[in-house]
């Protein structure tokens, strides 16, 4: 296998993007990724783009294709390929392309991640979300997907005395990152009050324990590490890569409160790294909820399994603490644009490397993660990136 | 709006009406709802899988109070799911009913009913299956 390094990212605002389409997001992030990255058109061997469920949110399937099309390659007739992995969509399409780049098939790739989620209806948007949970064993009896969380939550709290201050915290934490991101979603401030006051979705988790339903698109370009520098004086090598999958029911999990799927892609990806995770300086992990973010800090060696609440309380993951976590805001504050979020998490941890994260930048950041997860733990994706 | 076909609910109706799992012959694990092979014996486990019905008694290992109810349950929440880990080993997700929604605890111990599920809109299927119900 060969090195590859990420040469290039775009990101569009995520939000409710009421104006803007499916193809003009995932267009315009492709297009600000290659201008970033000084390449040219004819140079790109293919296109690798992550999209949950463009046939439920915006009735269309055949997105590799599309994307192509829409981003201006109908000429080219590049390779176009879609991948989905539930929320994990985009970490998998990172990975598929640097998979193809890796082995010597392709020198240039563009990965992207898309999601128009606000083209149907909220209720919609939930049930389509519900769709990365078992359709016949968890949602047909009445399990939501915060359900399923909340029940990760509620045996947390159980087993390590986890509170409902601590899951608030996490979000206060992300809002507070969010409010230095000029792209974030929601760009302001919580208090943990707000949080445990806000509305009840699935106790214990309120609406504030949840990321929001979004609009956005990202994408970066991939390039052999040995010609990154042709295209750039910063290229950021991807050093690990680890993917891992459970059972797609959260019941069939013999530890409730362990994701398997992030233990074991995190092996992976620090073997192949040959590192440590204190030696990890900057990390996006997947809060799609409050207690998603504490599992993570755990099962990715961070903290002690049982620890990640009185972690958070001890502002060990804080924009200052001793290992910044979600300093993009996250999925709770940045957003949750699902296909999108997996590609976002690399670009974030790419700004951070290259020392333009601006206000929200960690200082000497060297080594990244990025933790991307899809249902309640079914699918995991990690990467590990290094300036170069 | 009516969404499915009859037969992927009617195809399940032993499991959910009568808790039907499957046990493998090599290993006796038995599972729920049925495996095709024994993920722990795989193939030694193929053409040995035999049907066995649960007793449906088990305790709550985790549980949520659903607020914000998905479509065809709106009528119902705030509702109590849980995980129940059954006598016989597998654990399964459903609602709690016939008590109140502050009396569920990890730990309790539960039995399953027979009971409505969901609607499939105003002139679909009506749906049935597990619920459990606290062992007084």
């Amino acid at each position: 296998m060969r090195d590859v390094a990420v040469i290039g990212l775009g990101i569009t605002k995520f939000g409710e993007l009421w104006d803007k389409s499916f193809r003009q997001l995932i267009a315009e992030a492709g297009s600000k990724a290659i201008l970033d990255a000084g390449i040219s058109g004819k140079e790109i061997d293919a296109l690798y783009v992550g999209s949950m469920s463009a046939g439920r949110f915006i009735g269309q399937e055949h997105v590799g294709a599309l994307v192509a099309d829409c981003a201006g390659f109908s000429h080219t007739h590049i390779p176009a390929v879609r991948v989905e992995s539930a929320c994990a969509s985009g970490g998998l399409a990172i990975r598929q392309g640097f998979l193809t780049v890796a082995s010597g098939m392709n020198d240039i790739v563009v990965v992207g991640g898309v999601e128009k989620m606000t083209d149907v209806v909220g209720s919609e948007a939930t049930n389509t979300l519900a769709t990365a949970a078992d359709q016949e064993w968890e949602a047909f009896f009445g399990a939501t997907f915060p359900g399923l969380y909340a029940m990760i939550a509620t045996r947390h709290m159980y087993e390590y005395g986890t509170t409902r201050e601590h899951l608030a915290q996490v979000a206060v934490k992300n809002h507070a990152n969010g409010a230095l991101n000029p792209n974030a979603q929601f760009q302001r401030e919580i208090s943990i009050e707000n949080v445990l006051n806000a509305i009840m979705v699935s106790y214990p988790l309120s609406i504030l324990d949840c990321s929001p339903v979004s609009d956005g698109a990202t994408a970066v370009i991939l390039c052999a590490a040995d010609k990154a520098k042709k295209y750039t004086d910063k290229p950021v090598k991807i050093i690990g890569s680890g993917q891992a999958s459970d059972t797609l029911a959260l019941h069939g999990r013999k530890d409730i409160c362990t994701l398997e799927a992030t233990v074991h892609a995190a092996k992976t990806a620090y073997k192949q790294a040959n590192i440590q995770p204190k030696d990890i300086d900057v990390a996006e992990v997947h809060d799609c909820f409050t207690i998603a973010e504490i599992l993570a800090i755990e099962d990715l060696g961070f903290v002690k399994k049982g620890e990640g609440g009185k972690a958070i309380d001890k502002k060990i993951t804080t924009l200052d603490g001793e290992i910044p976590v979600n300093t993009s805001g996250g999925l709770k504050a940045k957003g949750h644009p699902v296909g999108a979020t997996g590609v976002a998490q690399v670009a974030e941890i790419v700004l951070q490397l290259r020392g333009e994260a601006d206000k929200r930048q960690v200082d000497g950041a060297k080594i990244g993660l990025t933790h991307n997860i899809g249902g309640s733990g079914a699918s995991c994706i990690i990467h590990i990136l290094e300036a170069m | 709006m009516v969404d499915s076909a009859v037969p992927r609910f009617w195809r399940e109706i032993p499991q959910r009406y009568n808790l039907i799992g499957n046990q493998c012959g090599v290993c006796d694990r038995i599972y729920f709802p049925p495996m095709e092979s024994c993920p722990v014996c795989r193939r030694k486990s193929m053409d040995k899988m035999k049907n066995v019905k649960l007793s449906g008694k088990g305790e709550v290992v985790t549980y949520t109070i659903t607020h914000v109810a998905p479509e065809h349950f709106e009528g119902q929440a705030p509702y109590p799911i849980a995980i129940i880990q059954l006598d016989e080993g597998p654990r399964i997700t459903a609602q709690i009913v016939d008590c109140d929604i502050n009396d569920v605890k990890i730990g309790m111990k539960v039995q399953s009913t027979f009971r409505k599920i969901q609607e499939d809109g105003w002139v679909g299927a009506i749906y049935y299956g597990y619920k459990f119900k606290p062992v007084k």
